[in-house]
């Protein structure tokens, strides 16, 4: 719990201020904490006197840490195809089994696999993994995560890394349960503490208002999930040689409870919008349905995907995959171009973190121009064809 | 059909700002809601209560103050509500929360269908829900677009993809993880405010779920957190300016090195 030294606390408040759940109060000039408090350690951290500690928060230590060595990655494969993100986790993957001198693993689960392999290797892995078996052609969580379940306890790597998608959201938690450790969602940064090699994992919490370090100090493997385009992939390289190790799942793990009875992929502009290095995004400035016609056109003019915000989801313009926010989905584009979106706080959560935020809104005081790199104000009817007439010239020309 | 439904109360979002001068939250005016996703789950569980028949039990883990949550979700149609708090339960990451909901939902019943919102957008992790169903070893769908049929053994489902959408056949007991395209919330009728503020709410203590204190809260953690800092700020903003016609120039030499 949280301990208050009430003989060193001088009611300066900063613990106060810190507190991101509003938990602590100075009340009668002492810090007194409430309910609220989730023992996060941000006042802890805060208290320059020192007057505030948590105590009798550590797990017990219940396992031998150094009998798990080398680092995972799930490689997530879906249609034949390698998620792009499990390349990314093999760039940061290497750069992390080099710090710990461990060798890098890809775990590929799927069915008709091929090359996928070879490509794995050249993106980084020392070993893969592969379980490919016709039984996997359709991602389950329970036999995705009794296959992954299994390797880990057989292998005992000290590290497992999955990509922040729709699968490896759903069937990692599953997994981490089962083994009894830890897993932090939706990391942007991972690095090895030298001290002690212990995995650091950075992430954003209130939708993107706060970021959190987060680490597994007594349990292993330590867990995460890493957003998709966060993570550099390292350059193919033919060269790079690794072993290829075929698994055969046993016939327990491939049984499912439940049946995939139909697989559909989404018609229209592309939906995996996690993906996408430029957005064009559409809000409720449009005023109508028809100006997505005008979003696609940039989109299609920048080779870039369509977004949008809540909205112009909730005025049925675009569906629902498509919307960008809290309750949306969270993207990371080189380029948002946020276009008649206000700018809300839960839209914002979803879109900070792009490289570059372009915003055009007729309301000069709208707070998407807030977070915007550069902002113009003014009618969308009239801006976006003539942006997209220069936009097309200068790659015309 | 025996039905619970795992809800959370969090801070509104739209309240939560971030202190320019200081980079701290600023937290005056913070109202607690329900999470977004969980309206969605209570929605759709009292959905399937109507054509299907049965009780619809609404689950928190939180403080005392998280009752209101629970009030709410029965004014909109839900028929008992459950209070899971203790001061032990405070630190707990989702292995911890998944542990504590599964011993809670064993105390209360014998449940066919378990929703809950994809995630909690104070922590954003959409771990509670899979880890849940692990304890309880039931299969689980997360991110459900559409219930197509609830039918007497088994549902039939539609999960999102990154890609598109899975349609999923499940047998009861089954968990499910829903997003906010399943449904549209109902506003609570007069009839259900009254319900609403009449209803007893059942606490349950750790010792009343028969928890293990080294499992819950904080010291049950797995994961722990080192430190909390405010995200780097943007770089200063630029508006452009001039006519449409220059600002559309502006912008066009802006955005070169991604026209390439």
């Amino acid at each position: 719990m949280l301990q208050i030294d009430k003989d060193l606390c001088i009611g300066c408040g900063i613990c106060e201020d810190q507190c991101a759940f509003g938990a602590i109060h100075v009340v009668e000039g002492t810090a007194t904490v409430g309910d609220a408090c989730t023992l996060c350690g941000a006042c802890v951290d805060a208290c320059d006197i020192g007057a505030l500690a948590l105590t009798g928060t550590e797990k017990s230590v219940q396992m031998n840490l150094a009998d798990w060595s080398g680092i995972w990655v799930y490689s997530e494969f879906r249609r034949g195809e390698l998620a792009s993100v499990s390349l990314e986790l093999l760039g940061i993957g290497r750069k992390l089994a080099d710090e710990r001198k461990v060798p890098l693993a890809a775990v590929l689960i799927g069915y008709g696999t091929f090359d996928a392999a070879a490509k794995l290797v050249g993106h980084g892995a020392d070993i893969v993994y592969r379980v490919d078996d016709e039984a996997l052609r359709l991602f389950a969580d329970d036999t995705y995560g009794a296959v992954m379940t299994s390797l880990i306890q057989e292998h005992r790597p000290e590290i497992v890394l999955a990509g922040a998608t729709a699968i490896g959201r759903s069937f990692i938690p599953g997994v981490a349960t089962l083994l009894n450790t830890g897993l932090t969602a939706d990391c942007t940064k991972l690095e090895i503490r030298p001290e002690d090699g212990a995995l650091l994992q950075t992430r954003p919490a209130f939708g993107g208002n706060i970021m959190a370090t987060i680490e597994c100090p007594a349990t292993r493997p330590q867990m995460a999930t890493v957003r998709p385009r966060v993570m550099k992939a390292l350059e193919f390289d033919p060269q790079r040689t690794g072993k290829i190790v075929d698994i055969a799942p046993s016939a327990v793990q491939l049984q499912s409870r439940i049946e995939v009875v139909e697989s559909v992929v989404s018609s229209g502009p592309k939906v995996n919008i996690q993906e996408s290095d430029i957005l064009v995004s559409g809000g409720r400035g449009l005023d109508n349905e028809k100006g997505f016609v005008l979003i696609e056109q940039l989109a299609k003019a920048l080779n870039g995907d369509v977004s949008a915000s809540r909205a112009a989801v909730d005025a049925g313009w675009i569906p629902y995959p498509h919307q960008v926010g809290q309750t949306g989905k969270t993207v990371a584009p080189k380029l948002y171009i946020a276009c008649g979106i206000s700018g809300a706080i839960q839209h914002v959560a979803g879109m900070q973190s792009a490289d570059t935020i372009v915003a055009i809104n007729r309301d000069k005081n709208a707070p998407i121009f807030n977070v915007a790199d550069f902002g113009i104000v003014g009618d969308l009817y009239e801006i976006l064809p003539k942006l997209i007439a220069k936009i097309e010239e200068q790659r015309g020309s | 059909m025996n039905i619970i439904v795992c809800i959370k109360q969090v801070p509104d979002a739209k309240d939560v700002r971030l202190d320019p001068k200081t980079n701290t939250l600023s937290r005056e005016g913070v109202q607690s809601i329900m999470n977004p996703y969980d309206q969605h789950a209570v929605e759709e569980a009292v959905r399937i209560k109507e054509s299907c028949g049965g009780e619809v039990t609404v689950l928190t883990m939180g403080p005392p103050q998280a009752e209101a949550v629970l009030r709410q979700a029965i004014s909109c149609g839900a028929d008992h509500g459950v209070l899971v708090s203790d001061r032990a339960f405070a630190g707990a990451d989702t292995w911890a929360t998944s542990y504590t909901l599964a011993k809670a939902i064993a105390a209360v019943g014998i449940f066919e269908l378990i929703l809950c919102g994809k995630q909690a957008i104070d922590g954003d992790t959409a771990q509670v829900g899979p880890g849940l169903a692990m304890r309880l070893d039931m299969p689980y769908v997360t991110c459900v677009q559409k219930v197509r049929q609830a039918g007497e053994t088994d549902m039939v489902v539609e999960r999102m993809m990154d890609d598109g959408f899975d349609v999923i056949k499940v047998r009861y007991p089954v968990l499910l993880t829903v997003v906010k395209d399943i449904n549209v919330p109902r506003v609570p009728s007069l009839k259900g405010t009254m319900k609403a503020k009449k209803a007893v709410i059942k606490n349950l203590t750790a010792a009343d779920i028969d928890a293990d204190p080294a499992l819950i809260g904080l010291p049950g953690s797995p994961t722990k957190v080192v430190k909390v800092f405010p995200p780097e700020s943007r770089g200063e903003r630029c508006m452009l300016t001039g006519t449409i016609d220059e600002q559309v120039e502006q912008l066009v030499g802006k955005l070169r090195p991604y026209l390439s």
